[in-house]
């Protein structure tokens, strides 16, 4: 018992950085109809960014933290939507995903060739201590993922739902003609929908780094369970890239434990599949018509 | 995600269709030349040419998926990987010859694109590449890790070359031929299918699925058929991949190696069919020109993808034609 209480935390805590990147996922696929498939790549080049920032500088952490987060939020939120998406998306939702997969590309080679091809340790903020809860080992990192992940969800929610910056935004995404319409500075929405997302791979970012440790590839399985996680949730809603992204690291951690360390990767896999042949809107979606 | 997804100008169709006599012309000049090119050029570079042949047919099946048909599938590199697996434990192990385990690993891979697009394309056409997604992940964990078939991460080695009418084909340029008359074969067969009524379907699928289906084509049935037969070409170019290269491990057959694949099929002209040429020269052969660049090769062709993308979205083979449009109406003395 006490043994799966600690892989339940554990499975809670990469949950919630998968439902984060799920989460900018599903709003970055809401308001402009990009299918971002770097988006694993966008949680792994913040913590890459932060230790080149100290390295090439010779800043302290806080200080080279700040010229990171910065410098990713101006490339991968406004510039990933100023010079990828504007240009692609008149040309469909296919060609855009493909242009997604070749950033995802020189993101990762680009952080092998300009940082390190080994993983790199990123400083944790909180000890790396574990505690007892009912008899069970938690880690103390686990416990911050998930009180931090929480509250920065928590946080988004009340901002799209319950400010009037936030209204615009839903407004936008559910139907931007409407909201032109209305006044609502539809372009500016979108902007923000993408700075949204790069704060929130910021967030992820930090969160796993200490643990995962800063490396090029990280990117790749992050990428593939928040797509998943995504998926399974419902696709187009915050809540269910968050239930998808907590059932997605719940199901990985006990599998790893209870099924196969090997074949730990599958089960994921394979609940996708489930999703799409039993209930392929999603846990918490709606279906869509097709127009011509 | 109800309007078409890809979009393409409305003049290629018209265009392809009075190209279609010159691409044969072409197939066949082009197989002649590659018949003889590699004289002089050594083994390597002689290996290099089989190499970019044997990955045009995998990017050709999947230019029939993309290109034809509309449809991402993300698992072009898992189905290489089936087919060259598949004919190394038959040849290795079995003792099967080359001949009937290239037909096994064109149909099993066949059989597989049917049973994983009967299902996803049931529900939604974009689920496939969901679908695919998963499927490419979970081959190569198979490969991975059933070591007892599949050897695990040491592979499978001492793949023979096949043999022609008792001649065998171990030398490097025999093999190269070999492999020029295959990829002739088919593309001949791809080249008969696009311009046959089959392949017409598939073109009004892309161009707009809804209505395609209005006109009475079975939509579901034609797209799976060309994820299917996309499917196999993959398979079959696995089946030259494993003899050529003598030894076949999980890596090359990863999810990132399919989608690499897929930006080849951008890269050189989706829907073109000699895209997947050009593509595939882009992504294996000018890397192995340019080892200078090394591991920053993939960040160049990423990049040049990318401004391909935005600048024209169809391709070198696109820009191709741009400049034979350019050029031949500045010859005609019309203002440009």
């Amino acid at each position: 018992m006490a043994e799966f209480i600690a892989y339940l935390i554990a499975g809670i805590a990469t949950g919630a950085i998968y439902a984060l990147a799920a989460i900018g996922f599903t709003l970055v696929w809401q308001t402009s109809q990009t299918i971002n498939f770097a988006q694993g790549e966008f949680v792994m080049l913040p913590a890459v960014l932060i230790l080149l920032a100290v390295k090439l500088f010779g800043l302290p952490l806080w200080a080279g933290g700040l010229i990171g987060i910065a410098v990713f939020l101006l490339l991968f939120g406004a510039g990933f939507k100023l010079v990828v998406v504007d240009p692609m998306i008149k040309h469909g939702v296919l060609p855009l995903a493909i242009a997604t997969m070749a950033l995802s590309i020189i993101m990762k080679e680009g952080a092998k060739d300009g940082f390190s091809a080994e993983a790199q340790s990123f400083p944790s903020l909180v000890p790396t201590e574990m505690v007892n809860l009912l008899g069970a080992a938690i880690s103390l990192q686990h416990v911050a993922i998930i009180v931090v992940a929480f509250a920065a969800i928590g946080l988004l929610q009340w901002f799209v739902g319950g400010t009037k910056l936030g209204r615009q935004m839903q407004a936008t995404a559910q139907n931007p003609t409407v909201a032109r319409i209305l006044g609502i500075p539809v372009e500016r929405m979108v902007l923000l929908t993408f700075l949204l997302n790069a704060a929130l791979a910021v967030v992820a970012s930090l969160l796993i780094s200490p643990i995962y440790l800063a490396k090029f590839s990280n990117g790749e399985t992050i990428g593939l369970f928040a797509f998943i996680a995504a998926i399974v949730g419902g696709f187009n809603q915050i809540r269910g890239a968050l239930v998808g992204g907590l059932l997605i690291g719940v199901a990985d951690s006990l599998a790893a434990a209870y099924v196969s360390t090997q074949y730990r990767m599958a089960v994921p896999l394979i609940l996708l599949v489930a999703i799409i042949l039993i209930k392929p809107e999603g846990l918490m979606g709606r279906k869509e018509e097709r127009r011509v | 995600m109800s309007a078409p997804a890809l979009e393409s100008p409305s003049t290629a169709p018209r265009r392809r269709a009075h190209l279609i006599d010159s691409a044969l012309i072409t197939l066949l000049i082009g197989a002649a030349i590659l018949w003889f090119a590699p004289v002089g050029m050594g083994r390597y570079g002689t290996y290099v040419l089989s190499l970019w042949l044997v990955m045009s047919i995998g990017v050709m099946g999947l230019n029939l998926t993309l290109g034809y048909a509309g449809q991402t599938s993300l698992a072009q590199a898992g189905f290489m990987g089936l087919g060259a697996y598949t004919t190394a434990i038959l040849t290795t192990k079995w003792g099967v010859s080359w001949y009937a385990a290239f037909g096994i690993s064109g149909l099993f891979t066949f059989c597989v694109g049917i049973l994983l697009g009967f299902p996803a394309l049931r529900v939604r056409t974009h689920y496939l590449a969901f679908v695919t997604l998963a499927f490419s992940t979970l081959i190569w964990l198979l490969l991975r890790n059933e070591q007892w078939l599949t050897g695990g991460t040491f592979g499978i080695s001492n793949i023979d070359r096949p043999q022609f009418f008792g001649i065998k084909l171990f030398g490097a340029l025999e093999f190269h031929r070999f492999v020029v008359a295959i990829t002739l074969i088919l593309s001949l067969v791809l080249w008969w299918l696009v311009r046959s009524p089959w392949g017409r379907a598939f073109t009004a699928l892309r161009e707009n699925p809804v209505r395609a289906a209005s006109l009475g084509i079975d939509t579901r049935a034609y797209t799976l058929l060309a994820f299917a037969i996309g499917s196999a070409y993959g398979g079959f170019a696995g089946s030259l991949f494993a003899p050529l290269v003598e030894f076949i491990d999980p890596s090359p057959f990863t999810l990132s190696q399919s989608l690499f694949l897929l930006l080849m099929v951008v890269a050189g002209g989706s829907g073109y069919f000699f895209g997947p040429f050009i593509g595939a020269l882009l992504g294996v052969v000018l890397p192995e020109w340019l080892r200078f660049a090394g591991s920053l090769y993939l960040i160049i062709f990423a990049t040049i993808v990318l401004a391909l993308l935005i600048i024209c979205p169809q391709g070198v083979s696109g820009l191709i034609e741009r400049l034979w449009a350019a050029l031949s109406r500045r010859k005609a003395g019309g203002t440009p």
